[in-house]
Formats: structure tokens, C-alpha cells, sequence
């Protein structure tokens, strides 16, 4: 399926967002995740079901003022 | 001691970690600042670069506490949930809310801001709200759970200073016993030394210190201004006036016309 992954489209395999991010190169990252702009926590995300077009967002920490 | 959601902290400088030449630098001012209180925030990670993952562990190296922000954005809902990320990434409550209501300015949108404090204090969050000096929006922020509060000194970045210091001096005047950091606007030190001289507790610097020629000194100036500030304050400021007095003692003054 294709979903969107911080504004850029990606074809994926995974069904849940814990595998996503792991086929995506986010495996081991200190990140947060949100799909179409609700907060998933990170005990959630193998449960979190993805279907096509789902808007992910996966943010780590940056410097900030 | 400055007193935070029931944290001490001993300095009164907190300090931006946006913009320096380098991360060393970074980490140099952090040290030359004294500061134990930094702002970090979140932006999208890319799978292959991972770039946040090595500022978070530069970070972590400094040994201070973080207060996430959610700069940049511009609605309650946005806010909430980047507050959210904020809070399971940096494993802190401590969240400074921003909720940005206008571009040209970057003005905190105060009714957006208060609506978002209400519903991240119920989620037990520590909420230090990005406002303006706004008697009642203080107030309201202050009903909505709030303990802190941190009224803009000039727009973000601007460098301005104290901006109305008839508005921040109300707001100081108004709530004596809440803990007030002046936060955005502040250009040189003697800006926020003028804000520890007037009673705010504390204050927020970035750009100030991030862009200067030479960041690890200014950031050790800021730090020399505020605590000069602090114990200007505590010592009592002597009342301006408008006509002159002597300080020399006129009694006793020899008469050689």
C-alpha cells in the first residue's frame, strides 16, 4: 500500500506502523508518530492498523528555541 | 532559587538550543551560560539520515533538564498533539506551549493558547505557555492550570528587548507570586539583566546567543547579566526621579565666595 510518511509518498509492505517504521530505516530511533494528526505512543504502534493513503508523521527531537 | 512546577534550579538563564554554527558550539554555550534548563523540539525524521537522533544524544551528553516546545504551530490541535510527541520523545511533562497566532510577528494566539493549556493540564502536563504581557490572558492561563507563565519581551527573534515595560511591569505587579520568564525578544545582556531588575524571575534566550559573532561568550555574558540582575532586584532598586538630588551632603559645605 502507499502512505504518506512526513509529507513524501512510500510504497510499503507492512500492515501496522511498528513494521513500517522498522522497513522505513527507523529501527532502534528515538522518534514519536502520529497517523492523519492523532499522537500514536510507542506501545500502540503494533496495533495501529495502516490502511492506504494514511498520513504518517514521525518526529525526533531538534533544536528549538 | 528559581522555582519551576516544583523544580529548583539555580540558574535563572534558560536558553534556546536553535541555530548555533555547530553542535559543539552548542555545547560549549550550554556550559558557558551555566544554564540547567534547555528548549529542544521536534521536527521530521528522516528514515536514513536520522539527523535528530545524534542532536538528542548531544543533548542528553549536557546533563540539563528540557522543556519541549511546539513552535510553529498555528492551532490548538496541532499543539496538543505535538505536545504529546514531545512528552514520550524527551520522557517530560514540561511542555513550553506555543501556539502562534500570527507570522509577521510570530504573536502567541492567546485564546488558541489557553484552550490548549486546558486540555494539556488535564492530561497532567506542566505547561509553560508562550504568551504576551496580556493582564487577562495571564489570568486565564493561570485558571486554566498554569504555574508559569512567559510573556513575550519583543517578537521572536527580533532582538528588541522589553518591548512594553509598562505591560510587563504590570504583569509583574498583578501576580507576584507566580513565576515569570521573560521569553523572546531579548538582544543583548543588559535586556535581561533590565528583566531580573524588574522582578521577572527568569529568562528565555536563543538567537541572542546563537548569532552573536562569538556565541560561548555571549552566552557567558548573558549569564554574568542575569545573575547581576537578580541581585540588583533582591537588593532593592532605588525609585527613578525626575529632578536632581546631591549625593554629596550639602551640610557642612565651606562658604568661599
Amino acid at each position: 500500500m502507499r502512505i504518506l510518511v512526513n509529507g513524501a509518498s512510500h510504497e510499503v509492505r507492512a500492515a501496522d506502523l511498528s513494521a513500517a517504521l522498522e522497513e522505513l530505516g527507523y529501527g532502534g530511533a528515538v522518534v514519536a508518530t502520529a497517523v492523519n494528526g492523532e499522537f500514536v505512543p510507542a506501545a500502540d504502534r503494533q496495533g495501529a492498523r495502516l490502511t492506504d493513503g494514511d498520513r504518517v508523521e514521525v518526529l525526533a527531537p531538534m533544536q528549538g528555541g | 532559587m528559581l522555582r519551576l512546577y516544583d523544580t529548583e534550579l539555580r540558574s535563572r538563564l534558560l536558553l534556546g538550543t536553535a541555530r548555533y554554527p555547530s553542535p559543539s558550539i552548542l555545547t560549549e554555550a550550554v556550559k558557558a551560560s551555566g544554564t540547567e534548563l534547555v528548549t529542544v523540539s521536534l521536527r521530521r525524521e528522516s528514515g536514513g539520515e536520522r539527523a535528530g537522533q545524534g542532536f538528542w544524544s548531544i543533548i542528553r551528553g549536557l546533563g540539563v533538564r528540557v522543556l519541549p516546545n511546539t513552535a510553529g504551530c498555528h492551532s490548538v490541535k496541532e499543539a496538543v498533539t505535538t505536545a504529546q510527541m514531545g512528552r514520550e520523545v524527551f520522557g517530560t511533562s514540561w511542555v513550553k506551549l506555543e501556539v502562534i497566532g500570527e507570522d509577521e510577528t510570530l504573536q502567541p494566539d492567546v485564546f488558541g493558547l489557553v484552550e490548549a493549556a486546558r486540555i494539556l493540564r488535564r492530561e497532567g502536563f506542566e505547561v509553560f505557555p508562550y504568551t504576551t504581557e496580556d493582564l487577562i490572558a495571564a489570568e486565564r492561563l493561570l485558571e486554566a492550570g498554569c504555574r508559569v507563565l512567559m510573556p513575550w519581551g519583543s517578537p521572536i527573534g527580533s532582538g528588541r528587548g522589553l518591548n512594553n515595560l509598562f505591560g510587563l511591569k504590570a504583569l509583574r505587579a498583578r501576580f507576584p507570586e507566580v513565576p515569570l520568564v521573560v521569553d523572546a525578544g531579548i538582544g543583548v545582556p543588559s535586556h535581561a539583566a533590565q528583566a531580573l531588575e524588574l522582578g521577572f524571575d527568569a529568562v528565555l534566550i536563543n538567537t541572542a546567543v546563537s548569532q552573536a559573532r562569538d556565541p560561548v561568550g555571549m552566552a557567558g555574558a548573558f549569564a554574568q547579566a542575569v545573575a547581576a540582575g537578580r541581585a540588583a532586584y533582591e537588593a532593592g532598586p532605588m525609585e527613578p526621579r525626575d529632578l536632581a538630588v546631591p549625593s554629596t551632603p550639602v551640610i557642612g559645605k565651606a562658604f568661599l565666595k
